[in-house]
């Protein structure tokens, strides 16, 4: 095998990050970040989701018929789904009141699907397993960066735990409302992926048009 | 007949699907290199979203409610947690019929739409647009205007991000912000720019 289970596992998380290289699995990103306890909540769903449908497909990757293979995937996916939705709505009820139909879009969240096709069907179960929780945690870890910024300066907190003390409660931190509304998060994010870029400098993208540089005499 | 108007402007421009709630952003970002394609890729998720979300609404009403079975004699199942799975399936076959039902009789529109009509089953705008039918709990009117009218606002923001992407690629650019990283900047000005039709009442 040529991928260790190790480089399976840490790849994902920088070098070959599901959302800022991949581009996969954005929609969900941006939108459950305004909370770091709901972003939380939500990689740790999407990270079980996905190591568990990357093993049951790879068990079953020598039984399913390429022609249908789409939908033998969605209906594992869209059941560990279904037990996830379940679970929260038990065992965490206000969150995945805050989550709404976003848990129910991990069905359709492509690092699931990703994985499933990219990987699952051409290895063996346990190393899909890791596979999907690599890519999971890649995924969660973007999240919380991103939760970390929009809850820190958006509402002065952490985990709901006030960290900077906001001017409406008689302290001295003005809150940045911007941070908890929609458009934050595509600015957050594409700044995360110029930095990641910066850092990592293979992963810039080529330019379409080269600007022509006039040489002065 | 007014509470229609005002829920398929809201649907189009408020609660902007792609912009306010980020749902379809792999295609969104993926697809909206030509204006060409985008308006393809738009009237697909048009079309697929006017049929699923009403289709989606007559399963909930008729078969997955509370008390929706006690025609057939059973009015305490409560199948609602079957939803997830029964509207996927759904989605998944009407955009198969829909491929071949244009391949046999529309094959102009076929040949335009053809590659994304596959690309749809996993766009996450489709199944999302169900899910707030279900959760705001439409009625079958009320879901089709919803189905119609969301589509339309996707539509709208992948062509007129198209538009602003075909001028940006020949613009100067840093090097880590090429590409991905200015795609998701764009996004978020248009996002700002569609909320200022929050405050519009119909």
């Amino acid at each position: 095998m040529a991928q260790t289970n190790k480089s399976l596992l840490v790849d994902p998380l920088v070098d070959n990050n599901p959302i800022t290289l991949q581009v996969l699995g954005i929609c969900s990103a941006l939108a459950v970040t305004s909370s770091l306890k709901v972003a939380f909540v939500m990689a740790l769903a999407v990270t079980m989701v996905t190591a568990f449908s990357s093993m049951f497909i790879s068990m079953l990757r020598n039984h399913i018929p390429s022609s249908i293979r789409i939908i033998v995937q969605m209906i594992i996916i869209a059941s560990l789904v279904i037990c996830v939705d379940q679970i929260l709505k038990a065992f965490a009820f206000e969150i995945s009141k805050t989550l709404s139909v976003f848990v129910g879009l991990i069905i359709t969240n492509c690092i699931v699907m990703g994985r499933a096709e990219a990987f699952a069907m051409k290895n063996p179960p346990v190393a899909s397993f890791i596979d999907g929780i690599g890519n999971g945690a890649g995924y969660g870890l973007i999240l919380m960066m991103v939760g970390v910024i929009r809850e820190l300066f958006g509402s002065g907190s952490l985990f709901g735990v006030t960290i900077l003390q906001t001017v409406n409660n008689g302290g001295w931190y003005v809150p940045n409302g911007l941070l908890l509304l929609p458009p934050s998060a595509f600015f957050v994010i594409g700044l995360l992926i110029w930095g990641f870029r910066t850092w990592k400098p293979a992963q810039v993208e080529a330019r379409e048009y080269k600007i022509q540089t006039v040489e002065a005499h | 007949m007014e509470g229609l108007v005002s829920l398929a402007f809201k649907a189009i421009f408020v609660e902007n699907l792609a912009l306010s709630f980020f749902l379809g952003m792999c295609t969104f970002i993926a697809v909206s290199k030509k204006i060409s394609t985008a308006i393809g890729l738009g009237i697909s998720v048009t079309v697929v979203q006017a049929i699923t979300v009403p289709a989606n609404n007559l399963i909930l009403q008729h078969l997955l409610k509370p008390g929706a079975l006690s025609w057939a004699g059973f009015p305490d199942v409560d199948l609602t947690f079957l939803g997830l799975i029964s509207y996927i399936g759904v989605i998944a076959a009407i955009v198969q019929i829909l491929e071949m039902f244009l391949d046999k009789y529309i094959p102009a529109l076929y040949n335009a739409l053809g590659i994304f009509l596959p690309l749809i089953t996993v766009n996450c705008a489709i199944l999302g647009g169900s899910l707030f039918m279900v959760e705001r709990d439409y009625t079958f009117p009320e879901a089709a205007t919803y189905g119609l009218s969301s589509g339309i606002g996707w539509a709208l923001a992948i062509t007129a991000m198209a538009g602003v992407r075909e001028k940006l690629k020949y613009s100067d650019i840093p090097d880590g912000l090429q590409g991905l990283g200015i795609t998701f900047i764009t996004a978020g000005l248009m996002a700002m720019g569609f909320m200022s039709f929050s405050g519009v009442n119909l």
